[in-house]
């Protein structure tokens, strides 16, 4: 079971319902694993706290010129959809941090002149961390393209713990790489204009890749009612609300746990676990 | 021309209330909203869009059912995994290829390798750009369509709209409002731009995607500044980001206080500055004028 958090507005309260949430299922005795897939600004371990057992690097395959092979064609360039090769002067020139990794140049060079060598895209690291299995994809600074993380990420999943996907916020590519396939995205928004404006887009996104999903309002008193209509409206389940909490924004600021400012949070989250559970079963 | 950039890493920290701020106390500028996956700021800029314009991002791929023999051979060669198959009828036992155009990158590799010509690759309208008027100047903001991954080259597209603007009308500054992250539509709306606004707010996990924003724009050799938004909420968070500032050599140009109006102002759809005149909105006009002589002193 995989559950995905998401939210179209960053800093709505995902990884706090996501770091959280992953406890409270393993305090009712459940393996539970939490990846973060924020890899551009991972913050799940600011909260969960993981012993780090294992680190590694996470590759993409990037092309490199045999110059001594290549006669200046151009067909590489020709080929590549992202301008990430072209001939200059008498070189050809490979601009790494454009490059998607396809393999189109290697495989139209008439000369066998492209080789393919691995570059370091970011890190991914995997641990323990109150309860929790935790796992970590974090980009390098300065890199430009993320997915290949995710996904590296995604692979190391145990299908038979219960699964919490802490993904990036938006609704382009990176964030339809941590939740496509899971069984269940929570969107976490907030009921002010623009965690409503962001809300309708990510409801967007859901609809357009077709994942059951169900809204959690944060901070439920600091706005209005539109949220909630929106949601009436478009008969969109929103699953628990959460009152501000002056507590939890304090808890929150110093790296610590919703769970420890009230014990009644671990309960509704379990429920709100329960909840899910049952709707991707049926 | 100064290009003033503003980003925050997360979010949540205020960045775009502020960009709105600042807009209503600068003259003579170029509003962009780099955020193309979630544009905000037009929701308190009260715009009109002036013209909107379709965003042609890159190609996709997709099978030609009627050509295709389901030979397979596009699968072996995609490195995306988007090249899907599945069993089509109930009795007999048939292979149908088919695209994901979610995980389509729109590389063209497959259809070099399609035996039977059966795989279209044309561009795709992958969003819209819009210019609008605001009380305040022209705005550039887009709207990236779902699942669509030319952040990028969106972003790269309205600060060119931007500039044209800015020439066109005579005015000097263009003020951006970033989006979340470090990655790519980060690295576009950044690369080349005269000044970095960090927007902050003394918590964990702001100061952790601060340090990396930070090393972005000292990799990229940009200028930078940084705000500390909601400074009062926890003051020795906001002490240990004025030491972390002062070891990088980076100026702090604005401290501003927790202030409840500034959602009621978000729900009023306006910016802080017209909605009062004290507590965050006086600290945002020192920001301004602390950035204004930032402006000048790196030309
Ligand atoms: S296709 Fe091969 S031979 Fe031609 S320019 Fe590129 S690397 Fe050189
Ligand atoms: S691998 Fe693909 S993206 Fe990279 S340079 Fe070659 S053709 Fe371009
Ligand atoms: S265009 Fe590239 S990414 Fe798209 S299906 Fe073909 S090989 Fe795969
Ligand atoms: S290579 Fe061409 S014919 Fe073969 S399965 Fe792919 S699209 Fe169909």
């Amino acid at each position: 079971m995989e559950i995905s958090i998401a939210s179209g507005k960053g800093g709505t309260g995902k990884t706090t319902i996501a770091t959280n949430l992953a406890v409270a299922i393993a305090k009712m005795g459940k393996k539970v694993s939490y990846l973060d897939c924020d890899v551009e600004e991972p913050n799940g371990s600011i909260f969960l706290k993981p012993k780090i057992t294992e680190k590694f690097d996470v590759t993409v395959l990037i092309p490199r010129v045999i110059h001594d092979k290549c006669n200046l064609c151009g067909e590489c360039s020709a080929a590549c959809e992202y301008n990430a090769i072209a001939v200059l002067g008498k070189t050809v020139e490979v601009f790494d941090s454009l490059c998607h990794s396809c393999g189109g140049c290697l495989d139209v060079c008439p000369e066998d002149a492209i080789e393919e060598i691995p570059r370091t895209i970011g890190t991914i690291s995997h641990g323990d961390g109150m309860g929790v299995k935790f796992y970590e994809g974090r980009l390098n600074v300065g890199e430009a393209i993320s997915p290949p993380i995710t996904k590296e990420l995604r692979k190391l999943v145990n299908k038979s713990n219960v699964t919490i996907i802490d993904a990036p916020p938006g609704t382009s590519c990176p964030v339809i790489e941590a939740i496509n396939g899971t069984n269940f995205v929570i969107l976490v928004t907030e009921p002010t204009p623009f965690g409503l404006n962001d809300l309708k887009l990510a409801v967007g996104m859901m609809r357009e890749i077709d994942l059951p999903f169900g809204v959690v309002i944060n901070r439920s008193d600091i706005g209005d009612n539109r949220t909630d209509e929106y949601c009436h409206d478009e008969k969109i389940d929103i699953l628990m609300k959460i009152p501000f909490d002056r507590k939890i924004a304090e808890a929150y600021s110093q790296g610590d746990m919703m769970l420890d400012v009230d014990s009644k949070y671990e309960k509704s989250l379990y429920e709100l676990y329960q909840n899910i559970a049952n709707r991707a079963l049926s | 021309m100064m290009e003033l950039v503003v980003i925050s890493g997360k979010g949540g920290t205020g960045k775009t209330s502020m960009v709105g701020s600042l807009a209503s106390l600068s003259r003579d500028k170029v509003l962009v909203d780099c955020d193309v996956d979630a544009a905000d700021l037009h929701l308190i800029l009260q715009n009109k869009v002036q013209k909107t314009t379709e965003f042609i991002g890159g190609k996709q791929a997709s099978i030609d059912e009627d050509k295709c023999t389901n030979c397979g051979i596009c699968q072996d060669y995609c490195r995306f995994d988007a090249i899907k198959n599945e069993s089509q009828s109930d009795n007999e036992y048939k292979e149908r290829y088919w695209i994901d155009k979610h995980a389509c990158d729109g590389c063209g590799v497959c259809v070099r390798h399609c035996p039977e010509d059966a795989i279209d690759f044309k561009e795709v309208v992958s969003g819209e750009w819009y210019i609008s008027d605001t009380p305040y100047g022209p705005l550039a903001h887009a709207r990236l369509g779902i699942a669509q991954a030319n952040s990028g080259k969106l972003v790269s597209e309205l600060r060119q709209q931007a500039k044209q603007l800015a020439d066109q009308r005579g005015l000097d500054l263009i003020l951006i409002d970033g989006p979340p992250g470090i990655g790519c539509p980060v690295i576009a709306s950044i690369t080349g731009v005269g000044y970095v606004l960090i927007v902050t707010e003394p918590s964990m996990s702001a100061l952790h995607d601060m340090e990396r924003l930070l090393k972005l724009t000292v990799h990229f050799r940009i200028p930078t500044g940084i705000c500390i938004n909601k400074y009062d909420i926890n003051l020795a968070l906001t002490a240990r980001i004025e030491d972390f500032a002062k070891e990088q050599n980076v100026k702090i140009l604005g401290r501003i206080p927790f202030d409840p109006t500034v959602t009621k102002a978000q729900m009023a759809g306006t910016s802080i500055i017209e909605h009062n005149d004290n507590g965050a909105s006086n600290s945002i006009k020192k920001l301004w004028s602390n950035l204004n002589a930032e402006f000048k002193e790196k030309g």
